[in-house]
């Protein structure tokens, strides 16, 4: 919402200055978002500098130029004027200015073939003389104006913009402003001008609102203004037209839109000799089309709300006219229309068409539904002033009653509310200066709601009335108290905390990626899951929920792989989509690994990144949450993304959840890469479901002996068959067994290999003696080979 | 000049003219081991008389002392010779590259967001968490927000049906009704976590974080809430005193509604908070609205109190100096490495939030 002070000074008196009032805008709710000095019809032409005049490559007489207009880059801009040389300083109108001459609004086109940006003025076009052969050649003192507006700006008018929050329609005309600033004691607001228009001729239209379903009109008022003469608008019309950023058009359209804007009264103005018969405000069939205002055509579903006469669609109700019944600078009668709108039902017409204008910001935040009379009388008057003409009655049907809304409140909710005492007479006069009507009835007061406030539906409603005019830095703060009732992470949290930054520990750096992810990508991660779509994504390549995390990770891996960052490490911790349902999430640490093979550097070869460096990671930020070797078991299926051969999955012991995969990434993905997962939801279940307390620890000092035994296998028996099988044998005596060679090759028949192990053996009691061991031993040998079909290696 | 004697002499010269380890170690040999110089003498004593016995080895306990010294010395300063040698030769060139140690990071978000939990933590507050995808009904609705409202507008969702019924929750707020459909009053919680809006431009990315904080009790009122943004804004700022303002606004959700504001100025293109004659906005705030209380089940006549919705990459950029959100998300290895924290740099109460 954009104003003046001088339009502001229409409704208020105030001997504030235009600094003061942004202030007090600022802290009763009306946020400034902007003041900008105000703009006139001519300070878009700017002082240019043709750089260079190229000869334009399909045209002869025709130059195409590189201006500088004050900006980093220069333009482009075609032109046909003989005097365009090098060097030449000149009048540049960019895309959007209109040209006085000719009132033609500029767009970037193409001119044969070349774009031109904008187009370089002759002083005819420009109004300036009659001289329109060639363009303006200015004298070498403009040459420090490059880039300034050519005819200067008016200095000392600001436009004040505000951002009005969509509560608020009654701020979206100057006069609700006024009244929200004299509230707050800065002025009086006056009253509005009485008519003196006399009403003597017929209206003669007929005019009907239908009884349909969902009819969104419910009052239609309107007068005919007849033998007027439409006309260029007065030059503080204009000024004003110009301030709102709008362009003015004629003084029929100029005044509707300054109604519009000073009330928040939208109006719309029919040329009355182009209606046929009568008017119908009446739902759409569906097909029905129409040429609106924006010279666009429209085709209209079943019911949306339309003003028709006989032979069709004039306009689409509340939202924009039709270019059929539009008025026009020789328009001689004209039918003039103020009518209420249901907000959620253009707002719904307007959505689906995709369609914006003033008005339908206004209808669908919600219009006074008696400022009908009063906008019309407004209207009028400028109408009659500036085109002369005679008007009708008013004509005002009307299918619905507005009641206002009464309110019982108890004036201490304020108190209660903010914490600070609020006088009771100062609440009554905030609330009366902002329209509302108040009765006392004992220790409650009767508030009548004003129509133009929809927002206020009860007290906590006046509440917020009332602290935002008296100023929320008059609420005295209160310390919050240091007291915890309750732990402020649970037991989930906790982990997530802790995963996050052992892993981080390991060297990796945390990334935090988009939830969503380029579908292409996101297949060869989803497995089983279904891709979960998103109706209207930023981009096609950000279109589904992510499956996994590993798309967007290799992403942005390959991304500094480009940048060129070989050795990377990148993990997320977060969400990844199960289903598309609220819940059907589960939270994943994923991590990842490249390393950039330098074959030249030698300090580095001894150490390269292979599936166990990723899987010391993992097991290693694994133990930090406490899920120890033991708890654990580790399998060969993997998801389709892995390398079949080099990955594994991290079972829980009693098999029933998976905690995490770890390995090399499928070839075809992306080569010589390594990664883990780890599920935090089915890791903190599993330690939910096996809390374990910390046993006192207890270590033996009696003698240690190491045995050590290679076993020849299948090549398919895996290192962990055997450790599992030798643990179980004696549990108390065998302390550790550590693997520390698998070999193939020589001396070993090619479907077989060597598995190497040292096995720790000690008692907690007693030294063991050289039978003990043998025994054991034996038993170790005796119990692989049983169970495994190894054999030992002599 | 005795046998014994000329013996310990050239013991004594051969110490005195040696530099060499090996030749130490063969002097030791002849002289001390079991079959050396002192034990064959020792020997003899046997076939001594009584008297010469206790002359000969008393002169022998003399002289191994004697030698003992001296070999003493000797053998130190020959070893101390060798030494200083050896590293005279062992030299390096220390300017090589160390070995590669790789710690990773915590990016800034995660860090801020531990660091905002901190803060809340002492003052009571505790951790909520809630769905990424949302119903309308949580997102919307229950929130106040009318269906077909223009305040809606300033929420661009993305939904993940035609009818527009499952969504990308817009903000944190959903949390606040979960949390209080869930459980019995008094309520003081925040919830940090990902929202997502469909804007995408300088300011804006699809995805972005916020943090929704709730207190709900018998007599929490608009004092409570400014005390604790107050504390929180100080705190996190880690500033003894902040200019701070708030300005009435709307929020469906809450009524009244502020937006808080910030102070802060700009000199040599270093931006100094708390102070200065510029505004920023860094949060919105109000008291929860009745509706919302009644739509979560919670008696508006017993209990009122206050929420608030922080945006978490804004204040990371403010606090750490970050120019550009959209680099939040863009995982450059440089910025991850420069922005990113210590995992170590834990932020806690009694250590201080940051290093």
């Amino acid at each position: 919402m954009k104003f003046t002070k001088d339009w502001l000074d229409v409704h208020l008196k105030t001997n504030k200055s235009e600094s003061q009032i942004i202030q007090k805008l600022n802290s009763i709710g009306l946020e400034v978002e902007k003041v900008e000095p105000v703009k006139n019809e001519l300070s878009d032409f700017i002082v240019a500098k043709i750089i260079k005049a190229n000869k334009h490559p399909n045209a002869d007489r025709l130059k195409l130029c590189d201006v500088d207009i004050g900006k980093k880059n220069t333009l482009k801009v075609v032109c046909g004027a003989p005097n365009a040389r090098d060097g030449l300083l000149t009048i540049y109108a960019p895309p959007g200015s209109v040209i006085p001459k000719n009132s033609m609004k500029l767009e970037v086109s193409k001119i044969r073939g070349e774009t031109s940006y904008g187009m370089l003025c002759s002083e005819s076009e420009l109004k300036l003389s009659n001289e329109s052969e060639g363009i303006i050649d200015l004298n070498d003192k403009y040459k420090t104006k490059i880039g300034k507006s050519f005819f200067g700006k008016k200095k000392g008018k600001n436009v004040i913009e505000l951002s009005i929050t969509p509560n608020r329609p009654d701020c979206l005309g100057v006069r609700g402003i006024a009244r929200d600033l004299s509230a707050s004691n800065f002025g009086k607001l006056k009253e509005p001008r009485k008519s003196k228009v006399k009403n003597n001729i017929k209206h003669n239209l007929k005019i009907k609102i239908e009884k349909n379903k969902n009819q969104a009109c419910s009052i239609f008022g309107s007068c005919i203004i007849k033998n007027i003469k439409n006309t260029e608008s007065p030059g503080w019309l204009k000024n004003r037209i110009l301030a709102l950023g709008l362009r003015p058009i004629s003084a029929v359209v100029d005044i509707t839109n300054y109604v519009m804007f000073d009330l928040n009264r939208p109006l719309h103005a029919y040329d009355l000799d182009k209606i046929k018969n009568k008017i119908t405000v009446r739902n759409s069939k569906k097909g029905e089309s129409f040429k609106a205002l924006d010279n666009k055509n429209y085709t209209l579903d079943k019911d949306m709300c339309v003003i028709a006469d006989d032979e069709g669609v004039l306009g689409l109700g509340g939202i924009i006219g039709g270019e059929r019944s539009g008025t026009e600078i020789h328009t001689k009668n004209i039918l003039l229309e103020a009518a209420y709108f249901d907000p959620a039902l253009i707002r719904k017409t307007a959505k689906k068409l995709d369609l914006n204008s003033d008005a339908k910001f206004r209808f669908e935040r919600g219009v006074d539904p008696q400022s009908v009379n009063a906008g019309l009388d407004s209207a009028v008057e400028l109408i009659l002033e500036i085109c002369g003409g005679e008007v009708s009655k008013f004509d005002v049907q009307q299918t619905k009653k507005f009641k206002d809304l009464e309110i019982k409140f108890d004036p201490k909710t304020v108190t209660k509310t903010v914490g600070t005492n609020i006088n009771i007479n100062e609440l009554k006069k905030i609330l009366s200066n902002l329209g509302f009507t108040i009765k006392t009835k004992g220790k409650f007061l009767n508030v009548k709601v004003p129509s133009w406030r929809p927002d206020i539906f009860g007290e906590i409603d006046l509440v917020e009335e009332v602290i935002r005019i008296i100023g929320f830095e008059k609420i005295k703060s209160i310390e919050p108290e240091k007291k915890r009732t309750k732990p402020t992470l649970n037991f989930f949290q906790k982990h997530f905390h802790l995963a996050q930054r052992s892993v981080a520990s390991k060297g990796y750096l945390e990334t935090i990626t988009w939830s969503f992810t380029d579908e292409k990508i996101n297949n060869k991660f989803k497995e089983k899951l279904e891709s979960v779509k998103i109706v209207n994504p930023i981009s096609s390549d950000l279109n589904v929920l992510r499956n996994s995390l590993y798309p967007n990770l290799i992403f942005y891996l390959e991304k500094n792989l480009n940048r060129g960052f070989g050795d990377q490490a990148l993990f997320e911790i977060g969400p990844t989509f199960t289903g598309r349902k609220p819940g059907q999430q589960i939270t994943v640490v994923c991590g990842i690994k490249k390393q950039f093979i330098d074959e030249d550097n030698n300090l580095k070869k001894n150490d390269l990144v292979d599936v166990f460096h990723i899987k010391k990671d993992l097991v290693q930020s694994l133990t930090e949450l406490e899920i120890r070797k033991e708890d654990f078991k580790v399998e060969e299926n993997t998801p389709s993304y892995y390398h079949p051969g080099i990955s594994g999955s991290i079972i829980s012991k009693d098999g029933n959840l998976v905690l995490g995969y770890f390995g090399a990434l499928h070839p075809k993905i992306i080569s010589n890469t390594f990664g883990f997962e780890i599920f935090l939801e089915n890791l903190v279940e599993y330690k939910a479901k096996n809390k374990k307390t910390k046993d006192s620890l207890t270590f033996s000092d009696y003698q240690k002996s190491d045995r050590d035994f290679a076993f020849l296998v299948n090549k398919d028996t895996r290192a962990q068959d055997l450790t599992e099988v030798i643990q179980k044998i004696d549990k108390d005596l065998i302390k550790e067994i550590k693997i520390f060679d698998v070999y193939e090759g020589e001396n070993i028949p090619s479907d077989k290999k060597s598995i190497a192990l040292k096995v720790t053996i000690q008692s907690d009691h007693k030294t063991l003696k050289e039978n003990d061991l043998t025994n054991i031993s034996k038993k170790i040998i005796s119990t692989v080979e049983e169970k495994t079909g190894a054999k030992l290696r002599s | 000049m005795s046998d014994f004697e000329k013996k310990i002499l050239e013991f004594k010269n051969r110490l005195n003219s040696t530099q060499d380890s090996k030749e130490i170690e063969a002097i030791r040999t002849d002289i001390f081991s079991k079959n050396g110089f002192i034990n064959s003498q020792f020997k003899k004593l046997g076939s001594l008389s009584q008297d010469e016995k206790k002359t000969f080895a008393s002169n022998i306990n003399k002289a191994k002392q004697e030698l003992l010294e001296i070999f003493r010395s000797k053998a130190t300063e020959v070893s101390d010779k060798d030494l200083n040698e050896k590293i005279k030769k062992e030299k390096i060139d220390v300017t090589l590259p160390e070995k590669e140690f790789k710690i990773g990071k915590i990016h800034p978000v995660s860090q801020v967001i531990d660091e905002i939990s901190c803060i809340f933590s002492e003052i009571g507050f505790s951790v909520e968490e809630g769905p990424d995808v949302e119903n309308d009904y949580n997102n919307f609705t229950a929130l106040n927000t009318p269906k077909d409202h223009p305040a809606k507008d300033m929420h661009d969702t993305f939904y993940l049906d035609e009818n527009m019924k499952t969504l990308l929750r817009t903000h944190t707020s959903p949390v606040q009704v979960r949390t209080m459909l869930k459980g019995k009053p008094p309520f003081k919680i925040i919830a940090p976590g990902r929202t997502y809006r469909s804007d995408s431009d300088q300011t804006h990315t699809p995805m972005f974080h916020q943090l929704e904080g709730l207190h709900i009790d018998k007599n929490i009122n608009m004092g409570h809430l400014k005390g604790c943004l107050n504390y929180f804004i100080k705190e996190f700022f880690e500033v003894d005193k902040i200019k701070m303002r708030f300005r009435p606004s709307h929020f469906p959700f809450t009524e009244p509604s502020a937006e808080v504001d910030i102070g802060y100025r700009i000199e040599n293109n270093k931006i100094t908070i708390g102070e200065g004659d510029k505004w920023l906005e860094v949060l919105g705030c109000g008291m929860v609205h009745p509706n919302v209380l009644k739509n979560c089940k919670v008696d508006p006549k017993i209990y009122q109190g206050f929420a608030f919705g922080i945006g978490i990459d804004r204040l990371a950029m403010l606090k750490y100096g970050i120019n550009d959100l959209r680099s939040f998300f863009e995982c450059d290895y440089r910025w991850l490495n420069y922005y990113g924290f210590d995992p170590l740099d834990v932020p806690t109460n009694y250590r201080g939030l940051s290093k």
